[in-house]
């Protein structure tokens, strides 16, 4: 182990089914340092974090802890949180039927009795130093989202750790919350801590961060000292490719600007949905591309599901090609010539255990209905031209999509939706999570189908991607739309200041 | 959360956004068992008014009790164990047999009905716990296990004639201060048999565990989020094995007192009992999803289902069919509103 | 997520592997070794298990009589509810424990509406077609309600059906006032026994009457496809414009009809019912045949016809066990016992850890060349 370092990780392996998760990667953490771990999504950071706090086995490599003879065995979280780590999820791993103490104390303390008036006290001075607004007897459950995700980095703080994990923790955080935990890092950092810092947002990391840890496709890019690698070199370190190299597609977009003129395929009115955003008004003509942009959480995945049905409609007039249309589920939109590719690829779009041939076929299928199906000898036909097509690397048609990679499966979801000869078709985050070359294919097509004449919404958390593609932004913000980019103002400057709001910069 | 019958009745009682969800459950649930008693006393009045009828659903039930509060158990772990009224058969018959045929005692006969719901237990829980197996799928076979088994240990209904046994079961224990006189002016002292003290004391012990322990609040960690509860530290494997050890323990103490009321072994001892218990539990405010729920609600959800059933009774639906059908009465109207209240929380 | 590497599994190897191995992939490997055992231990066990013999019935009818005939025979009220049953597990990830007792029901009906008003009747009062058709409608609503509590509140399959298991028998006997109706007439058995003069049991053909049916539906409708995908992913079914719940709750109903008609053939058995007796237990070996037959009890993908082949399988293990005089009360012991064993069997964790066994000298292997 090196002098100073209290966590290594040596030449860590994990794979998924079809997936190599992670391949051969080292980590090395001192004492008190923050210890940015980049990359882009799907790049292994979570899997990394999982690995080492016992939630996934590893396949292979070794874990050195300070203070641990050998090789450290971390089968749980509960070795991980013996071992002296502690850690904060994305996602908030806190149980909501507790109480806010509870959930602070629970699984780490001594005995076999529940303390209450300790636990309840204990909890109360932490809260307080902490400025969080929350009861410690309160249930978690009625605590919002981000007062949850502070208590769940109060209980870390707490615990005599040696390392502290915080794995995206401020996506839900808002600015002087951020600056609370910024200063509480640094304190942290003080009484020699190492503290492992995950997150997306570029600032934050250049603002708190001492080291750089980059990784893609599972594997290791290089370790950097914060003041060796500027911004623009960790963006090219993290997305494998100069920035250069990325303008190549851009030449295409010239077409997309025609488009224009021409009546709209779609307009919305005053659309509001269950999902709680405000009601927005919305249209794109034959042929365009477009995008909603926001941060994560701003509504603008919400906005797509609206026109599309996918959530409750509360109100507001849809008109396709000129006509009302009323759009209350997913099957009305399908008819009007709408498709969607959902964000959440696993959860919303791929049907895991049917093979490729049917989640090709599937939406088409639906749109024939109950008493037409289409006959096995047609349907793999369809397959078959998809697969080659979009290039679907699979063994078969026959084979269960979830056993593909995630660009490909992206990619039948995709053909599920050309097959349904769509009039408008919307992509909610096509390329999250897969590789680059198939995110590059997939911006292509969209601009193919465009010059074909489909309009097309597209949605990215990559503004460059979406400056690639969409000749019109829509910016979201707090669950409303706040502005419209068009023409020179497609920038990155400009569309991070309308994200940001007018007037704080 | 926002629980259309709860507003009503909570509105004024406490604020709400300060109240758990399994004290809100659990107020409900005291509530409805008094309403439903007032009912019966004003519209039905006669027997309901005298101490010893109330006294007589505990003399009847306390079997019911111990399966409830251990099935109450495995619900807030987010599981279910619908074995228990076969084990609570099975540990009759075996209790039965051992005393009248195998010369066995007291001694042995809560030894055995320990050590088979311990048994049931043990397996159960590996199986649902270590292999991941639906713990509904688990114990539906155990409970045809337990119910087949029950019939290779005897066919034929066992009665038994043991006399420290019958002293034990004949044992009366006066509650002082609720007696009347009867017609003939005598004082009849109003009396709990040994069984209720048992489960009253199973109640209060579980109480404490829930509350003050940290299996017990590991119980409510698991329920509420498996994988959070994993993440917190808390081992959820070995949490689920012992809930569904201490479930069927329960279970076979359950069919110790059942034996002690009933005082035979019989194929039909215990039927339909797990549905009782789940039913109770329902009503008792536990909900289905786990993470909620409470040994003292789930003790108002059995009164409030005897009561139930001895109102239907008295209002001359008194065919031994109608008992089955309210119950499941009751527990769909529960189960409906704990899946509204459940999906308006969701939608929030 | 992120590369892609090329998965042994997901490249066509399959020739290398031994013959045995390519077998035990099959979903029907489980059901036919499991057959073919049986049928090997009463070869051995005693030959004369399988005699068919041709003997004439009380009525004068000429009758086909032997163990495998009876098999074939008893088997029925099973196939037809495992054939509900596997789509009820596929779409919506349980199973319905209610069907024992909707049979109750539905046989109740059935008996009620031909025996009119009187308890004991000597010929039908109803159209027999008729009163079958009503006691379709009446557990097509049973299946309803079911569907209803599973699809639209959210409640695990095996909850909100208990509601019915515990009901189901105490309504039939309601139905009926609790007497026990019995009919004389004997055009009212011919589907439960004979047809005059036609040897084979009628109840053979009433079930190769439904599979030939639900072979029909899963050709020309696309119910497989849409419950396939209903239960292995919900959410996204209903992105691509399918309604979860109306199909959850189809399968119910389905479920529903197949009750029925076993509860129909159930009575026309003996002409009469006993409420609490009536396919006891039946729902314990529906749910196993469908497990038997390959099929995850969690739901998604199914195969029909492992369960017809599974529940033939359990009604000839249950013919043999009766042979060897095991007590029919005692028989869910075993049954039990049985389904753990397939549980746990298919259980995740235990493949895998099983999958480990067969690998590990395989990589060890590999990584001395």
């Amino acid at each position: 182990m090196q002098e100073g370092a209290v966590l290594e990780m040596r030449g860590i392996c994990k794979y998924f089914p079809g997936v190599r998760a992670l391949q051969d990667v080292d980590f090395t953490l001192r004492e008190g340092e923050i210890h940015a771990l980049m990359g882009e999504n799907g790049a292994g950071k979570s899997t990394l974090i999982k690995v080492l706090t016992g939630v996934y086995p590893k396949d292979g490599g070794e874990v050195h802890i300070q203070g641990i003879e050998g090789a450290a065995v971390i089968r749980s979280p509960q070795d991980a949180q013996n071992a002296g780590i502690s850690t904060v999820y994305q996602e908030i791993t806190l149980c909501p039927n507790l109480t806010v103490a509870e959930n602070m104390y629970i699984g780490r303390t001594k005995g076999a009795m529940t303390n209450w008036r300790q636990m309840n006290q204990g909890a109360g001075k932490i809260l307080d130093s902490l400025g969080i607004p929350a009861s410690p007897k309160q249930q978690l459950g009625s605590c919002s989202i981000a007062v949850q995700q502070m208590v769940a980095i109060a209980r870390a703080v707490d615990m005599e750790c040696k390392v502290l994990i915080l794995d995206e923790p401020t996506s839900s955080l808002d600015e002087q919350e951020v600056v609370k935990l910024f200063g509480l890092m640094r304190d942290l950092r003080a009484k020699g801590v190492g503290i492992i810092f995950v997150t997306h947002f570029l600032e934050q990391v250049y603002e708190v961060c001492d080291r750089i840890t980059v990784l893609r496709d599972g594997q290791l890019v290089g370790e950097y000292v914060i003041e060796d690698l500027p911004r623009v070199q960790l963006v090219s370190k993290m997305l494998g490719k100069e920035l250069d190299d990325m303008a190549d597609i851009k030449g295409e977009t010239g077409g997309v600007a025609i488009s224009q003129e021409g009546a709209p395929v779609l307009e919305a009115q005053g659309l509001c949905s269950s999902a709680g955003i405000k009601p927005f008004d919305f249209s794109i003509r034959k042929g365009e591309v477009n995008g909603f942009t926001g941060l994560l959480g701003s509504g603008r995945s919400e906005c797509v599901r609206a026109i599309f049905g996918a959530d409750h409609v509360t109100s507001g007039q849809v008109k396709m090609d000129g006509r009302d249309v009323k759009i209350r589920k997913p099957l009305d939109a399908m008819k009007c010539g709408i498709a969607y590719l959902p964000e959440d690829r696993k959860g919303d779009g791929i049907v895991g255990d049917l093979s490729v041939r049917e989640n090709i076929i599937l939406a088409y299928q639906v749109m024939k209905g109950f008493f037409h199906p289409i006959s096995r000898s047609q349907a793999e036909a369809f397959a078959d031209n998809y697969i080659e097509l979009l290039e679907i690397k699979t063994a078969s048609s026959e084979t269960p999509i979830k056993s593909l990679s995630g660009g490909n499966q992206q990619k039948c979801i995709l053909a599920r939706w050309l097959l349904t000869d769509p009039k408008y078709l919307i992509l909610d985050e096509p390329t999250r999570g897969i590789d680059i070359g198939t995110k590059i294919e997939i911006q292509k097509l969209v601009l193919k189908l465009a010059e074909k004449g489909t309009s097309v919404t597209f949605i990215s958390s990559e503004i460059d991607e979406m400056l690639r593609t969409c000749s019109r932004l829509l910016v979201m913000r707090d669950r409303k739309l706040v502005g419209e980019l068009t023409g020179e103002d497609l920038t990155q400057t400009k569309i991070m200041a309308t994200i940001a709001g007018g007037d704080e910069r | 959360m926002s629980n259309g019958i709860a507003v009503d009745k909570q509105g004024r009682l406490k604020n709400r956004t300060s109240m758990s969800d399994t004290n809100l459950l659990l107020t409900i649930t005291v509530v409805v068992f008094f309403i439903l008693y007032l009912a019966a006393i004003i519209s039905l009045g006669g027997s309901f008014t005298k101490p010893q009828n109330f006294l007589n659903i505990l003399n009847n039930n306390a079997s019911l009790i111990v399966l409830s509060c251990g099935m109450s158990i495995v619900m807030i772990t987010g599981g279910i164990d619908i074995s228990v009224g076969g084990v609570t058969c099975l540990v009759c018959m075996v209790c039965a047999v051992n005393l009248e045929q195998q010369g066995g005692n007291v001694g042995t006969v809560i030894l055995l009905g320990l050590a088979i719901g311990l048994a049931f237990g043990v397996v159960q829980g590996f199986l649902v716990a270590h292999l991941g197996i639906q713990p509904f799928i688990v114990s539906l076979a155990g409970m045809f296990f337990a119910k087949g088994m029950t019939t290779i240990v005897s066919k034929e209904p066992v009665r038994v004639t043991n006399e420290g046994f019958l002293a034990v079961k004949e044992l009366r224990i006066n509650v002082p201060g609720l007696g009347a006189p009867n017609k003939l002016g005598v004082y009849i002292p109003a009396y709990v048999e040994v069984g209720v003290v048992i489960a009253l004391l199973v109640v209060i012990l579980l109480f404490c565990l829930l509350r003050w322990t940290k299996l017990g609040r590991a119980f409510y960690a698991v329920g509420g989020n498996n994988q959070s509860a994993n993440m917190l530290g808390i081992n959820v494997r070995r949490t689920k094995f012992l809930a569904h050890v201490l479930c069927s323990v329960l279970a076979g103490l359950g069919g110790i007192l059942y034996f002690l009321h009933v005082g035979s072994g019989d194929v039909a001892n215990g039927a339909g009992d797990e549905m009782n218990a789940i039913a109770s539990s329902i009503i008792g405010g536990t909900l289905l999803t786990g993470g909620v729920g409470n040994v003292i609600g789930t003790f108002f959800g059995v009164l409030s289902l005897n009561t139930i059933k001895r109102i239907v009774a008295s209002l001359g639906f008194d065919e031994a069919w109608w008992s089955n059908i309210t119950v499941a009465a009751m527990l769909c109207l529960f189960l409906v509103i704990q899946s509204i209240v459940l999906l308006r929380k969701n939608k929030k | 997520m992120t590369t892609p590497v090329k998965n042994p599994q997901t490249q066509i190897k399959r020739p290398d592997e031994p013959l045995f191995k390519r077998l035990t992939r099959q979903q029907l490997f489980i059901p036919v070794a499991a057959l073919i055992l049986l049928v090997l231990f009463n070869l051995i066990a005693d030959p004369s298990f399988f005699a068919i013999s041709m003997n004439t019935n009380s009525l004068g009818n000429p009758v086909l009589s032997g163990n495998i005939v009876s098999v074939l025979d008893n088997a029925s009220e099973l196939v037809i509810l495992a054939i509900g049953m596997t789509l009820v597990t596929a779409s919506s990830g349980g199973q319905d424990i209610s069907v024992g007792a909707t049979m109750a029901i539905a046989g109740s009906v059935i008996l009620r509406m031909v025996c009119g008003s009187q308890v004991t009747s000597d010929t039908m009062q109803m159209n027999l077609l008729l009163a079958v058709l009503i006691g379709i409608l009446a557990t097509m609503l049973c299946g309803a309600f079911n569907g209803a509590l599973v699809a639209y509140f959210n409640i695990q399959p095996m909850v909100a059906t208990l509601i019915m298991y515990t009901a189901g028998r105490s309504i039939a006997a309601w139905i009926n006032n609790n007497q026990l109706p019995i009919i004389n007439d004997l055009s009212f058995k011919y589907a439960g026994t004979f047809l005059p003069g036609i040897p084979v049991p009628t109840p053979i053909f009433i079930t190769a009457a439904v599979i030939l049916a639900f072979w029909l539906i899963l050709k020309f409708t696309t119910l497989g496809l849409y419950t396939q995908s209903v239960g292995i992913n919900a959410n996204s079914s209903r992105l691509n414009g399918l309604d979860p719940k109306l199909i959850k709750l189809l399968t119910y109903v389905i479920l529903g009809v197949c009750v029925a008609l076993a509860g129909f053939i159930r009575v026309s058995r003996s002409g009469s019912i006993n409420y609490s007796r009536i396919a006891e237990n039946i729902e314990m070996d529906a749910i196993l045949a469908v497990a038997l037959g390959g099929n995850a009890l969690s739901g998604g993908k199914f195969n029909i016809y492992g369960s017809i082949l599974g529940a033939y399988v359990i009604q000839f293990l249950t013919t043999t066990l009766y042979k060897y005089d095991v007590p029919s009360t005692a028989l869910p012991a075993y049954k039990a016992v049985v389904v753990i064993l397939l549980v746990v069997l298919s259980a995740p964790v235990v493949r895998e850890k099983l999958a480990n066994l067969k690998k590990a000298p395989a990589k060890t292997a590999k990584e001395v060349s």
